[in-house]
């Protein structure tokens, strides 16, 4: 009885119903995954890096890379005897309207040439005959001394024995943001895959929270799967806002199915995922963790073909370049992307990006250093 | 029964040279409240964590509930619950949030709700963990530790530097968890916490107990309750010492920072001695105390040093 009357009557039993139901298996993987979500949602930062600052890249790149009507090549005629006469040549020939003619004085015209005013420089030598001064190494100064040459030629009467016609083609899907949008895809999951779990393992093993973590029942297995499934989310929204982007804003085509570009961006943020798990097994500082991160991401800015063809690469070096999994994932988006490729004809590319994201899952799950 | 928490011939090694714990035994029944006590550095972060599963010891045996971690590791994060000494919780979560997260590892968990009421954190339930005071988020933390419905509570220095009010409310966490019948196991450099919480306690240094028992156990051994202190002008304090020792009622004497401590059995029959002693030596008396003992009188006579010295 006297038992019974010292417990205070004011603590009242938490009703039943209050009590959650015993956890199931998925419980913890469920619980990480839902925090992880809604800690990204209050970052702005990430917002902005993740969805913003790729559409705002190729909005720029778009921009500046735009499809001019025809390019007008800048050139430069010495003043001298002889340089009214090419000049009036150049005006009135067939390709008066894509070259701008300037008479400047021979200092003036090769200090304008050297800042790449001028494409090329027309020197008067003499009666009726011209020097070209052009840069075999600019694409555009080549292109102007055979422009400017044909319009000389054919000016002063030259007549051609064929009889040659040429129809203007800049249809959606050779054009450079084409090409450009599926880069920015893969380069968006590689930058986000390594970053968005490197940095934040690293960062909570700085703050001893996944310590704290490992001291509970969690399954480690199902830290590291919520961890990348956030990722997973996040890219999905990725893909569809750079996607749209380009649909809307530069009519581009996406000849592929949503399921198979769905599909290859798993895949290679899966891959990124492990190779950011690697990355960050075992660095106790934000710090050291960066430095790692640009070493392994530097060779794929460079090499994977985000911004230029990787083609572009001497042959010698290709073997190494199709076996980095930016590489792969880049190639494997364009294809699909324009011109339609099946997941069938693709499976080099694919088996690189999974030995890739399955080695370094492996790897990172040995080394990991959860304190 | 098996005790709760039981540990033998401890011993940890980094890196091969330094040595954070030498052969430390530990037995600790369920339903006590046990405090590791000693100055920082002194090895209790490396035992309690391992203990807490968290790192391996170079050598000897751990058992919580008679299970090894080896074997037991998933049963045994089943009945613990534990807070590190330094854990920041992600700070863009709210407290009810970063509760439920943890709730989520645990096969039969605690109601958030009901934790955050017991934590007194129901009102900054929906805040953002970042806008918590410190005495808040240690609470969060040990909240982290309770929601899993533990049997053991590993606390690791869990009110340092909190505000007194923020400790109190603490400790009575801590009590009422104990009288629910859980079992605790902290660490502390605060000696009244120590007093006040833990029915027995170990007090190590340099890796290893130096003395284990109850409070006024560990008190007693000292030889006597009381302390008293004194300071006098002039003579040469080396000579005096043995003056000091012979007084009647002295079981032993130090010197701290000009002052003459006298570990006493009896006051009444020392003092005045004592003022005897002191006339006769021609000098002047400029200071006199006496207090109860406390575990620094203990910790300083096994040790020769202060807890919280640097």
């Amino acid at each position: 009885m006297t038992v019974a009357q010292q417990t205070p009557p004011t603590r009242v039993p938490p009703a039943p119903s209050v009590r959650p139901p015993r956890n199931g298996r998925w419980s913890g993987f469920n619980h990480l995954l839902t925090a992880r979500l809604l800690e990204l949602k209050r970052e702005p930062e990430v917002i902005f890096w993740v969805f913003g600052f790729p559409v705002l890249l190729a909005l720029g790149l778009g921009i500046a890379f735009r499809n001019k009507p025809a390019d007008i090549t800048p050139v430069a005629i010495v003043a001298g005897p002889g340089a009214d006469s090419a000049l009036s040549l150049l005006q009135h020939s067939s390709r008066s309207s894509s070259i701008r003619a300037t008479v400047a004085a021979e200092a003036e015209a090769l200090q304008g040439f050297r800042l790449g005013k001028y494409d090329l420089v027309i020197v008067p030598s003499g009666p009726g005959s011209f020097q070209y001064r052009y840069d075999p190494a600019r694409p555009e100064s080549v292109l102007s001394r055979s422009e400017v040459d044909d319009a000389l030629q054919s000016g002063a009467g030259r007549k051609d024995p064929l009889p040659t016609t040429a129809v203007a083609s800049s249809e959606p899907g050779s054009r450079y943001i084409d090409f450009l949008i599926p880069g920015l895809l893969g380069m968006n999951l590689m930058n986000s895959g390594m970053w968005g779990i490197g940095f934040a393992l690293v960062d909570m093993r700085q703050r001893k929270l996944l310590k704290r973590f490992v001291g509970t029942p969690m399954r480690r297995t199902d830290f590291l799967l919520a961890l990348t499934s956030s990722r997973l989310v996040l890219m999905v929204i990725e893909i569809v806002l750079l996607l749209g982007f380009g649909v809307l804003a530069f009519h581009m085509r996406v000849q592929g199915s949503v399921f198979t570009i769905l599909l290859l961006t798993t895949i290679g943020a899966i891959s990124f995922g492990g190779l950011g798990l690697l990355t960050a097994s075992r660095a106790q500082k934000i710090e050291s963790v960066s430095g790692l991160m640009n070493l392994v991401m530097m060779p794929m800015w460079i090499f994977s073909g985000v911004f230029f063809s990787s083609e572009r690469f001497p042959a010698m070096l290709q073997p190494f370049i199709k076996l980095l999994p930016l590489t792969a994932l880049n190639d494997a988006l364009r294809a699909t992307i324009l011109q339609g490729a099946s997941l069938g004809a693709q499976t080099g590319r694919l088996l690189v990006l999974l030995l890739w994201g399955g080695i370094s899952f492996a790897l990172a799950l040995r080394w990991f250093r959860w304190t | 029964m098996a005790p709760a928490i039981q540990c033998r011939d401890l011993r940890k090694t980094y890196d091969g040279k330094v040595e954070a714990v030498r052969g430390l035994n530990l037995e600790i029944q369920a339903g006590e409240c046990f405090g590791l006590l000693g100055p920082n550095g002194a090895g209790k972060t490396t035992t309690i964590e391992i203990l807490e599963g968290l790192l391996a010891p170079t050598s000897g045996q751990v058992t919580i509930l008679g299970q090894t971690w080896k074997e037991h590791a998933r049963e045994l994060r089943e009945v613990m619950g534990i807070s590190l000494q330094e854990t920041r919780l992600s700070e863009k979560l709210t407290v009810l949030e970063t509760i439920k997260l943890f709730s989520g590892f645990y096969r039969e968990p605690r109601a958030p709700v009901e934790v955050l009421e017991q934590m007194q954190l129901s009102e900054k339930a929906d805040s953002w963990v970042g806008k918590l005071s410190g005495g808040q988020r240690q609470r969060l933390a040990v909240a982290t530790a309770l929601v899993g419905n533990p049997k053991i509570l590993f606390l690791d220095e869990p009110t340092t530097g909190l505000d007194p009010q923020s400790r109190r409310q603490l400790w009575d966490i801590i009590r009422s968890f104990q009288q629910a019948g859980g079992t605790v196991l902290l660490t502390t450099h605060y000696m009244d916490e120590a007093e006040r919480l833990c029915d027995r306690l170990a007090i190590v240094d340099h890796g290893q107990v130096i003395a284990e028992g109850t409070p006024p156990d560990l008190i007693e051994r000292l030889g006597g309750h009381h302390m008293v202190e004194f300071q006098v002008d002039g003579t040469s304090n080396g000579d005096a010492i043995d003056v000091w020792r012979a007084l009647p009622g002295v079981e032993s004497v130090r010197h701290d920072n000009g002052l003459v401590c006298l570990n006493v059995r009896e006051p009444h029959l020392t003092i005045p001695a004592l003022l005897d002693a002191v006339e006769k030596e021609g000098s002047q008396l400029l200071h006199l105390t006496t207090r109860q003992a406390s575990l620094e009188d203990v910790f300083v006579r096994l040790t020769g040093r202060h807890l919280r010295e640097d």
